[in-house]
């Protein structure tokens, strides 16, 4: 029989010894401190001006063959939805294909095959929201990941990593501008990444480079002399979904309570 | 009270054992730049080195301006003439990739369904789609290219 001092020290002795290495490890680890040096010169930041988007969806078509997105699967890191809002109060939206091929006809695409044509003289007022991963200063799907497979890094860009990403799509669910997807080659969570590739090189992302029409900016919130700086802080831009708290970094010009 | 010393003993070689076990599955499986960043353990936990993979991503289009009229700088002056100015070559010659060396021609995209992207009328209200110009697809011309009638770098020199 074991006597009741014994267990007692033990069970003390146990858990210290299971404890320390553990701990140890936690705070010596040397990789550890490298992974956390911060880099505050850029935060990458995102305007889009909704009056000046026609709805052609070539920054649709240049983002899926720029990231390797499969063309033809109904997934896309960005997409642009179309709203119709007629004049006894009924309101249309859709994005067939995400706008891949653009919008070439009036009729809106109510799911199921099914379509609405709606008539010039009964529309109030109707426009285009081009839409991407919002960078969130507070992003849900990083917090929610059981695996470290979805950060941040100093810049504010989301990436995932998909070596260590294991497919359990929590972040799809946390995410509340639905900007993630399941990658149909790679089975992992994919998402925009701001062209991570191309602005690390000075150069701008694919939508924005795409866009006819200058809908699309990019810049670094961090520098007061970026355009795009200068347009968030002196004109008048909306956010999207304010009262979840997660801080999106994509900023919009011409946004309606209707677009959520 | 000698029986329950030996198992005492023997207890506490297996938990060491189990201990030992998983800090070495740990320190094999583990990325060694696998950590906390600086946000902390709510938003912190990463593979610093997977920065890496996404900054490496080939790119496939330039839109670079420079980079086509230095070969092709009669396309590039005739449509910069032109309100097609706006439209960047790839948009509709598709990603330079490592042209001239691969590939070595650019397929151009001459659908008509290209062109009603923007050309086909949506007069909406508050979207500058309003203000450009469209024609029904239906009705005009509609077994026919864009291209064999209208010049796409410079559409308002006139029917070819």
């Amino acid at each position: 029989m074991i006597s009741r001092r014994k267990f007692l020290k033990n069970t003390v002795k146990g858990i210290a010894g299971v404890a320390l290495p553990v701990a140890a490890i936690e705070f010596i680890d040397p990789k550890k401190i490298f992974a956390e040096k911060p880099d505050a010169k850029t935060r990458w930041v995102f305007v889009v001006n909704t009056y000046k988007c026609v709805g052609c969806g070539f920054c649709v078509k240049a983002c899926k063959i720029e990231n390797k997105v499969p063309y033809d699967a109904k997934v896309t890191r960005t997409w642009v939805e179309r709203y119709v809002m007629l004049k006894d109060g009924q309101v249309f939206a859709d994005s067939p294909m995400g706008a891949r091929d653009g919008y070439t006809t009036s009729k809106i695409a109510l799911g199921e095959n099914r379509f609405k044509d709606i008539k010039p003289e009964d529309i109030d007022k109707a426009f285009f929201v081009p839409k991407l991963c919002n960078q969130c200063d507070n992003p849900p799907c990083v917090q929610v990941c059981p695996v470290g497979a979805t950060f941040q890094l100093p810049d504010g860009v989301v990436l995932v990593d998909r070596t260590w990403c294991i497919g359990c799509g929590y972040c799809i669910m946390a995410c509340p501008y639905g900007v993630r997807f399941f990658h149909p080659v790679y089975h992992t969570a994919e998402k925009c990444t701001f062209c991570y590739h191309r602005i690390t090189k000075g150069m701008k992302t694919a939508c924005v480079d795409a866009c006819p029409f200058g809908a699309r900016m990019i810049g670094n919130i961090k520098d007061p002399n970026d355009p795009v700086t200068k347009i968030i802080m002196t004109e008048r831009v909306a956010i999207l979904k304010e009262e979840y708290g997660t801080k999106p970094q994509v900023y919009y010009i011409g946004l309606d309570r209707e677009v959520k | 009270m000698s029986t329950g010393t030996r198992r005492g003993s023997s207890s506490r070689w297996v938990v060491v054992g189990l201990v030992v076990i998983v800090l070495i599955i740990r320190a094999f499986y583990v990325p060694s730049d696998f950590g906390v960043g600086q946000r902390g353990y709510m938003y912190g936990w990463h593979r610093a080195g997977d920065a890496g993979f996404w900054k490496n991503f080939p790119v496939s289009y330039k839109f670079q301006n420079d980079y086509c009229s230095s070969c092709h700088p009669e396309n590039y002056n005739s449509i910069m003439k032109s309100p097609h100015a706006i439209i960047h070559c790839e948009n509709c010659h598709g990603p330079v990739l490592n042209h001239p060396s691969d590939p070595p021609k650019l397929k151009v995209d001459k659908r008509r369904a290209l062109c009603l992207r923007c050309h086909y009328p949506l007069p909406y209200p508050t979207s500058g789609r309003a203000n450009i110009p469209g024609i029904d697809p239906v009705k005009h011309y509609p077994d026919n290219e864009c291209v064999t009638c209208h010049n796409p770098h410079n559409p308002l020199e006139g029917l070819k």
